[in-house]
């Protein structure tokens, strides 16, 4: 009887094939020439702010959509329509992140060969979306002023895939002990590549900022738009 | 707190691998998981206990090994371990610079399985 232990070699990545279709994604997005943004933070600190903020800055130049991956709930989803721009919602099922799939799923609702620009509003949490690739060409988070300024320090994953910060909420500066140069310096410390830009969804303070940068890296792909 | 998707994922892995190698049972599952990953062993030793009831890989003990988060500086490339919350601690300890990349730390991996 062979009833010894073998020893099985696997060597396997558990997130390779969403690894895959992400790619996949990303490549076929890029010849539609639709750029994909996926947008990740807290509950409550702003996406669905700054995505309307967006939605009134862009739409007479981009041809915008937006899928809504936040809970089971249409609020978000009619506030964008409400804003005039397509808007499918995810049906998430109670799960903790997005992943590539899940928005290939999204996009069926959208008719992407129409979009310029397709914003994603994550699931509201810096842990679980930082470790699924959703096929998104830039990843975007929020930090909101309220929810203070050693967030990186705990969520250091979050932080370091991130190609742009916005830190919204600016208005309440006065409220807190948020420090913005000490928060930037813990940033730095794990991704010194991020951009970093300070806004207020509710005074519209640095919103040009935001859309300036959004306008820059979602043109790349537009051809003959003299960008 | 996505154990369970994860859990799935490596279940399947494993039954297919199994399969393969025409093995009567899966003993044990040794994984190699990001210190910076969010998840509890515990949960997923009872996810996985609930998952694979009935195939080749119930009662299979899970065998992780957490990576440790490292970091690379960005001006001399000198790698070194992440310090978590900290302010004093992610210097270069080559340079002294302070701008550094997160290269390891995340991610899930199934390194091999102990068969009968
Ligand atoms: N003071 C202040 N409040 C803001 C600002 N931006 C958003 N808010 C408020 O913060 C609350 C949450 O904003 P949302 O845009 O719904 O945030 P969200 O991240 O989409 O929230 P969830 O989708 O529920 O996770 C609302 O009451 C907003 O009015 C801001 O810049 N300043
Ligand atoms: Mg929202
Ligand atoms: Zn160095």
């Amino acid at each position: 009887m062979s009833d010894e232990i073998r020893l099985i070699e696997v060597k396997e990545e558990i997130f390779a094939d969403n690894r895959k279709v992400a790619d996949d994604l990303r490549a076929s997005l890029q010849k539609e020439k639709t750029f994909l943004l996926n947008l990740m933070a807290s509950p409550g600190s702003g996406k669905t702010s700054l995505i309307v903020k967006t939605i009134a800055g862009l739409s007479s130049e981009i041809r915008l959509g937006v899928i809504e991956a936040d809970i089971d709930s249409m609020v978000d989803a009619e506030t964008v329509v409400k804003a005039g721009v397509p808007a499918v919602q995810l049906r998430t099922g109670g799960f903790c992140h997005v992943d590539a799939s899940m928005v290939n799923k999204g996009l069926e609702g959208l008719a992407v060969e129409d979009l310029d620009l397709v914003i994603l509003e994550n699931v509201g949490n810096l842990v679980c979306p930082a470790e699924f690739d959703t096929g998104a060409h830039k990843n975007a988070m929020i930090l909101s002023v309220p929810e203070g300024d050693d967030k990186p320090l705990k969520y250091p994953l979050m932080f370091s895939i991130c190609d742009v910060l916005i830190v919204n909420k600016l208005d309440y500066m006065e409220f807190s002990d948020f420090n913005l140069e000490k928060m930037r310096e813990r940033v730095l410390r794990l991704n010194p590549d991020i951009k970093i830009i300070p806004v207020s969804c509710r005074t519209g303070e640095g919103i040009e900022n935001w859309l300036e940068w959004l306008r820059l890296v979602s043109g790349q792909f537009a051809v003959g738009s003299g960008r | 707190m996505h154990e369970l998707p994860v859990i799935e994922k490596i279940l399947k892995v494993v039954l297919a691998h199994a399969a393969k190698h025409r093995v009567k049972r899966v003993v044990a599952i040794h994984l190699e998981v990001g210190e910076l990953s969010d998840l509890e062993e515990q949960w997923m030793q009872h996810y996985f206990d609930h998952l694979s009831k009935g195939s080749r890989a119930e009662k299979a003990r899970l065998v992780i090994e957490r990576i440790p988060a490292r970091l690379q500086c960005a001006q001399c490339h000198e790698t070194f371990l992440f310090v978590t919350v900290s302010d004093e601690g992610n210097v270069c300890p080559v340079c002294a610079a302070t701008d550094c990349r997160l290269i390891a730390g995340q991610g899930y991996f199934i390194k091999n399985l102990e068969a009968l």
